[in-house]
């Protein structure tokens, strides 16, 4: 069993990573081809820096992303809380499903749909163009929204009601509470949801190249357009540091989440053990 | 709790108001939104002109009036065609292809260009006046042209096959071939080899050109579009057609055991990418002084040398520097010096079809590629 096993993790691993690794591979070639290794260089690394509109698409990929995760983050953590304090539990129901069809809708529908809201609004306020960094933010916010919530939603359903209630009855004001005791408890997924809209924002094509205007224009949507010639290999040397970067966060936040499950599980433990009254 | 969140979402309205009305540009700075193919401007990497800007520095030169010159790009005319329609963006310069140009303008896209505007005009080559897809010069300055050859790797292919559209249907050469991946370019090929209109709507001519494309289909490796280029460099496949421009691309990265080599056949597809300025703009004036801008030398060779097409601008044929860095060789096969390349374009280019045509090609080719 165990080489099977063995055997079936290194396919899998090899499935997910060989195409990276020739990216890698190639990010450091000396010449053009993706056929042949002529040579170690750093010249397209070089060329990279070089090519102002690529760096532009990054920085402007980069805006977008973090701002676009940052607002759907708050938003979305704002209309969890709404959603989980509703009483009526058909209205509750109803509000998460329905908060749910951004996600399961196809990007091309989305995106075709925001654009013809832009245009039409547009044309209400008579804009010769409708379409700039503004929509493209609201676009963004639109689909990431939907991820945040399924994310914050099931903490707070896992949170002890009785948490903020013991807050408030020892003197917080219901804010105080919130920001005290309920935040630090659904962190986890507030955080979780931050890093998948900022991902989501990321790497989103579609929706972007439908509602993207004339001055603002994103990395995934410069890399399609350059297919009238081949994709030049300074692009490998942007994914490569890209993939690295990416790679670091993640690592960092594994770390990070490690040692706060280490906290929790100390905390918890000796408390189980002792069987005494919460400490105050 | 209420009055907070409340707050946070009026600091959020604000926010993404903010970054709305960030957008709007300065009264005193002209922008010129330019949208063009992906990679095909000199940008200023490895040691060209960045054309874009220099155009903004020799115009506040000239009229002491900054610009701001919003570039962006596209990767087909149909993506273009579509973002421009909708009426979601307006541009104020564009660059199309020739069969583009002909539906725009049929469509009142396009606006007719002020050649006062445009002095450098005149540096155009007279046989890329009055082409088809806009014969009475009204809406479109020739930015490059290209014309469809055949690539061959001479270490496989003997020197004696090479020769017309018949080398991508030797059967020594079984398994090697490459055809577009491209039912009116795939047609294409055919209908040159057995000389048939590429733009009949005669359906009898079509299903011609398929059973012909028919008895290629066993000898071909694959049906590709950009992948030709690493299949060609590598010398997995040893025949394939594709623009001559490109061919010099692939040539830069063969691998050591492969000699690619190019040659046109007889009758074969031309394209033009010209320069328009669609209703939408803004700034006509402006958006004329860049066109005649990217008609002066400098920039126009810079262009040249980066996108490795033929220029049709004699400033730039004629230009000394460019010669030399192009080297002899690769002028031959760039400019081939046809006589009559307006006949010759205007009889064998593809143009627009109608409808009809369009979806029985398609279906002609689902029948090819499924058996």
């Amino acid at each position: 069993m165990k080489p099977i096993a063995k055997f079936y993790t290194a396919l899998l691993m090899i499935f997910l990573f060989a195409p990276i690794a020739i990216l890698l591979v190639f990010s450091f070639n000396e010449a053009k081809s993706l056929s042949v290794f002529s040579g170690f260089s750093l010249h397209w690394y070089q060329e990279l820096l070089r090519d102002s509109e690529t760096i532009d698409a990054v920085k402007n990929t980069l805006i977008l992303a973090v701002s676009a995760s940052l607002i759907s983050t708050v938003m979305g953590t704002a209309a969890a809380v709404g959603i989980y304090r509703l009483r009526n539990r058909y209205l509750r129901s109803t509000l998460e499903t329905v908060t749910n069809i951004p996600m399961i809708n196809p990007d091309i529908i989305t995106g075709i749909s925001l654009m013809l809201m832009f245009v039409f609004v547009g044309r209400l306020f008579g804009a010769h163009t409708s379409l700039n960094f503004g929509t493209m933010l609201i676009s963004h916010v639109t689909f990431c929204l939907p991820y945040v919530i399924l994310q914050v939603l099931p903490k707070l359903q896992q949170m002890d009601q009785a948490l903020p209630e013991a807050a408030m009855d020892l003197g917080c004001t219901p804010l105080k509470a919130f920001i005290k005791v309920e935040i630090p408890e659904i962190a986890p997924g507030i955080l979780t949801g931050l890093i998948m809209a900022f991902t989501l924002s990321l790497d989103d094509f579609v929706i972007s190249y439908f509602t993207s205007g004339t001055t603002f224009q994103t990395l995934p949507i410069r890399i399609y357009n350059m297919t009238k010639k081949t994709v030049t290999p300074k692009m490998y040397a942007l994914a490569t540091l890209i993939f690295f970067v990416i790679l670091a966060l993640l690592i960092i936040t594994n770390l990070m989440g490690a040692n706060n499950a280490q906290n929790v599980q100390d905390s918890k433990r000796p408390k189980a053990r002792k069987g005494s009254l919460p400490a105050a | 709790m209420k009055r907070f969140l409340s707050l946070l979402l009026a600091a959020l309205m604000l926010l993404s108001l903010a970054a709305l009305s960030g957008c709007g540009s300065s009264s005193d700075t002209l922008t010129l939104n330019v949208y063009n193919w992906g990679e095909y401007i000199s940008d200023g990497s490895e040691g060209s002109l960045d054309t874009v800007k220099a155009f903004e520095e020799w115009y506040q030169q000239e009229y002491g009036q900054k610009v701001k010159v919003n570039y962006s790009t596209f990767a087909s005319n149909e993506d273009m065609y579509a973002k421009i329609s909708s009426g979601a963006v307006s541009y104020d310069v564009i660059i199309p292809s020739d069969y583009m140009i002909a539906r725009m303008a049929s469509e009142n896209m396009l606006l007719p260009l002020d050649f006062d505007n445009i002095p450098n005009y005149q540096y155009i080559d007279e046989s890329f006046r009055g082409l088809y897809y806009d014969p009475d010069n009204l809406y479109s300055v020739p930015y490059t042209y290209g014309i469809v050859g055949v690539i061959y790797n001479a270490n496989v292919v003997d020197e004696a096959d090479a020769q017309g559209w018949e080398l991508m249907w030797n059967d020594k050469y079984a398994g090697n071939i490459l055809q577009f991946n491209n039912s009116r370019d795939a047609f294409g090929t055919a209908m040159y080899k057995l000389g048939l209109d590429v733009n009949s709507t005669d359906k009898a001519v079509w299903d011609q050109a398929l059973a012909e494309l028919q008895t290629q289909a066993p000898l071909v490796k694959s049906y590709v579009m950009d992948e030709i280029y690493n299949m060609m460099e590598s010398g997995e496949a040893a025949v394939g057609a594709y623009y001559a421009g490109d061919y010099f691309t692939m040539l830069d990265a063969q691998a050591e055991d492969v000699d690619l080599q190019f040659y046109y056949p007889e009758r074969t597809n031309y394209y033009v990418d010209a320069m328009c300025i669609p209703s939408s703009c803004q700034n006509k004036e402006l958006a004329e002084s860049f066109i005649n801008f990217m008609l002066s030398s400098e920039p126009a060779v810079a262009n040249a040398v980066y996108t490795y097409y033929a220029s049709p601008n004699s400033l730039v044929y004629n230009d000394e520097g460019y010669l030399a860095e192009l080297g002899e060789e690769t002028v031959a096969i760039l400019y081939p010096g046809i006589e009559n390349f307006r006949e010759l374009y205007n009889t064998s280019a593809y143009r627009n079809l109608d409808p009809d045509t369009l979806s029985y090609i398609n279906s002609l080719w689902e029948t090819l590629k499924i058996g």
